[in-house]
């Protein structure tokens, strides 16, 4: 497209379509020409209008679910949503003070946060990338704010290096960079590079290594004014007579490698992870709450699904009121679009061919735990100048997470005390929650001595024990995807699955959106040609 | 008081430690964790610390919208085939922990489970047989 003379410039294009359609068409047009990538949502599904009175069950009201009734709703199909819980948002669910959770095994925790406070025992961040979720969560009116993914306030700590001592991140950082650079630069120096880098370009180099790793003129990584804007001071500069900074001394490449606290540092470069990302304001179950609003009574509640069955006339769901009991009572529909997680899916009787069913039977589940700790003061922030964001740690508890909002304030606070998706997390699942909350307090108290004189109240929600999903999130491996993937996302007679487990973004909300909104454009096709 | 619990005091203040709630007291948790495997020793331990999470301490399983199934008075525990494979490969919602567990944690549990909960299966398992199904 480019100095083609006389032909509109890629630029040119733009303008006019924004001129004459308005800025909507020209984000459509954009994402047709190749400038607004990075997602794979390319807005929501249109469907035409189906012939009057078609009708769909959608089995499930999480993500996937509520976004498949919202599209066919609006096209024109005849909704109904199932959802076993009494709430809607399924994995979207976010925890406040007043709320009960009833774990399998029937302990049942009453939460006691102060208004305002809340533990999302789920999905906690939205990537900016992720434009399908942020579509329904503005669409449905849900105010976001920013997460905080890295703060270089906050700690990295591990039980043997720096003698189980916590570091901010920031030190560990300005260190590790610093050490590299100056080692790269040593080897640039003395030549061994040369067979890489050509003379100019060793110079180029070792201008760009003085500055990434905050080197002195010699190159050497040290103690002083260079160093200590990166990792911090001893004391930080001031006004006045007392002004006058002194900088902090590095620990030396032994201790910094010895600590083997890369893995906590690189999280934010994942694509998911880098910034921008948000949280939605007042917990990431406003998300769900809002899209249930939004569906207002095509949602039955407190209806667990027993037994699916189709023929070609139809589907027959069966389901049991679960608050009022009684017998099993039977919802008929002509199409059926099913988000049933799959280690309960797999646990009811349906009509579908050997293909889907294996694929639906071969997937357990990942582990997953968090731990909600609500404080008597906000002490982090106020002992310890941390506003948000996450400490790692190599302790069974793996990360604290500080809240990313109600900053200074006077009151109590929560914490993500724990946040474990290792195999360690069965043993903590095995435990009952108070003994949860209790190891959560004991390893963190190794990094925030305050823990112990603080503590209020908290939470723990164990993924295995979450009595409509057992388990946090699928897993694929690259043998299982070429053995089920394409099986699982085919349309079996007049049902077709969709949530995070058909999806190539297990374990992200975006997952449950695109696949939704793939699955019902596949059955809109199949239906019009029906 | 075990080493642990002088860790955890050395990082506390004098007067922090009197304030300590009493559940600080009793036993410090361990990790349970090294290079990527569950280190529990022994049938008991293995189950309470790994098979309990889903069907329960009791072993009487558990159930919601899914279903955890007990293991209690567990007919299908009369060929060990059965549980060594299973622990070992897994089984739809039952995820496979052939490489969280050594050939000898899964003979200790599986000999566990089958002669416990109500269950006699008295011949214990060896971990030759759990090899052989690797
Ligand atoms: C610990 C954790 C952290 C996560 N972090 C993030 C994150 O930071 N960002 C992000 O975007 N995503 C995150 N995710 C992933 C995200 O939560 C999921 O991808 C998404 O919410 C799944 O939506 P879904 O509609 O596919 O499934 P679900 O939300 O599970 O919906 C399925 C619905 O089916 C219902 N159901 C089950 N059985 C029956 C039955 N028998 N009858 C009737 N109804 C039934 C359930 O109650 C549920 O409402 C996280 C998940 C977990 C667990
Ligand atoms: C993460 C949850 C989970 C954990 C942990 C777990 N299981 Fe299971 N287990 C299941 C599920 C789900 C099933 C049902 C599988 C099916 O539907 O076929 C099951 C089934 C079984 C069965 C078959 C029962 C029967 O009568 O058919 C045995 C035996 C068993 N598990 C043993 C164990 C042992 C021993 C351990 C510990 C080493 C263990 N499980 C840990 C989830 C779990």
């Amino acid at each position: 497209m480019t100095g083609d003379a006389g032909a509109p410039s890629r630029r040119d294009l733009l303008s006019m379509i924004g001129v004459v359609a308005g800025s909507t068409a020209m984000y459509m047009a954009m994402y047709e020409l190749g400038y607004a990538q990075a997602t794979s949502f390319k807005g929501p599904a249109k469907l035409s209008t189906p012939p009057t009175g078609t009708s769909v069950l959608i089995l499930g009201a999480g993500v996937a679910g509520m976004v498949a009734a919202l599209e066919m709703r609006d096209a024109g199909y005849k909704v109904q949503v199932l959802e076993y819980q009494d709430r809607p948002g399924g994995r979207n669910w976010s925890l406040y003070g007043g709320d009960t959770f009833t774990e399998l095994g029937g302990a049942t925790q009453h939460v006691g946060f102060d208004p305002g406070l809340y533990l999302n025992p789920g999905p906690w961040r939205i990537p900016y990338h992720h434009q399908g979720i942020l579509h329904y969560a503005q669409r449905t009116g849900v105010e976001m704010e920013p997460f905080v993914q890295t703060n270089f306030n906050a700690y990295v700590h591990s039980m043997t290096g720096y003698g189980g001592k916590p570091r901010r991140y920031r030190e560990v950082q300005a260190d590790y960079q610093g050490h590299v650079a100056e080692l790269l630069g040593k080897c640039a120096q003395q030549g061994a590079l040369d067979q890489k880098v050509s003379k100019e370009e060793r110079e180029i180099l070792l201008e760009s290594l003085r500055e990434w790793g905050a080197l002195d003129k010699n190159y050497d990584y040290v103690k002083g004014m260079t160093s200590s804007n990166r990792r911090g001071f001893d004391l930080d500069p001031g006004g006045g007579l007392t002004g006058a900074p002194r900088p902090s001394e590095p620990d030396a490449l032994g201790d910094v490698l010895s600590a083997r606290l890369w893995t906590a540092m690189s999280q934010m470069s994942d694509h998911m992870h880098q910034s921008s990302i948000f949280q939605p304001k007042g917990g990431m179950g406003m998300i769900g709450k809002a899209m249930g609003r939004e569906l207002g009574p095509l949602i039955r509640y407190n209806s667990k699904i027993i037994d699916i069955h189709q023929d070609d006339r139809g589907v027959t769901v069966t389901y049991v009121d679960t608050k009022t009991g009684g017998p099993p009572r039977t919802a008929t529909a002509q199409w059926c679009v099913c988000t049933i997680p799959l280690p309960v899916l797999g646990q009811i009787p349906m009509t579908v061919g050997a293909p889907l069913k294996a694929a639906i039977d071969h997937m357990a589940y990942t582990p997953s735990l968090k731990v909600g700790l609500q404080f008597k003061r906000r002490f982090w922030e106020q002992d310890e100048q941390i506003y948000g964001g996450i400490t790692y740690t190599d302790m069974p508890n793996v990360s604290i997470g500080y809240p990313n909002h109600g900053y200074f304030s006077k009151g109590k606070g929560v914490v993500l005390g724990a946040y474990v998706g290792t195999p360690e997390c069965y043993t903590w699942a095995a435990k009952p929650p108070e003994e949860r909350i209790k190891d959560a307090l004991y390893w963190g108290s190794k990094i925030h001595p305050q823990y112990m004189s603080e503590y209020d109240c908290g939470v723990a929600v164990a993924w295995h024990r979450v009595p409509w999903v057992l388990g946090c999130k699928s897993q694929w491996t690259e043998a299982s995807r070429a053995e089920h993937y394409d099986n699982l996302a085919a349309i079996d007679g007049r049902i077709v699955l969709a949530g995070e487990h058909v999806s190539y973004m297990a374990g992200w909300q975006e997952g449950s959106v695109t696949s939704a909104t793939d699955a019902i454009k596949r059955l809109h096709q199949r239906v019009m040609s029906a | 008081m075990g080493v642990r619990r002088l860790g955890l005091a050395a990082l506390c203040s004098a007067a922090l430690l009197a304030a300590l709630p009493a559940w600080a007291q009793t036993a410090a948790p361990q990790p349970m964790v090294r290079n990527g495997m569950l280190t529990m020793q022994g049938g008991e331990a293995v189950y309470n610390n790994l098979c309990a999470a889903c069907h329960m301490r009791d072993a009487k399983g558990a159930a919601g919208a899914g279903v955890y199934p007990a293991l209690a008075g567990d007919r299908r525990l009369a060929a060990a085939a059965y549980p060594i494979r299973l622990v070992i490969h897994g089984q739809k919602g039952m995820p496979a922990f052939g490489s969280l567990l050594a050939n000898d944690q899964i003979a200790a549990v599986v000999t566990y489970v089958r002669t416990h909960f109500a269950n006699a299966y008295a011949a214990p398992v060896t971990a030759a047989e759990v090899q052989a199904m690797r």
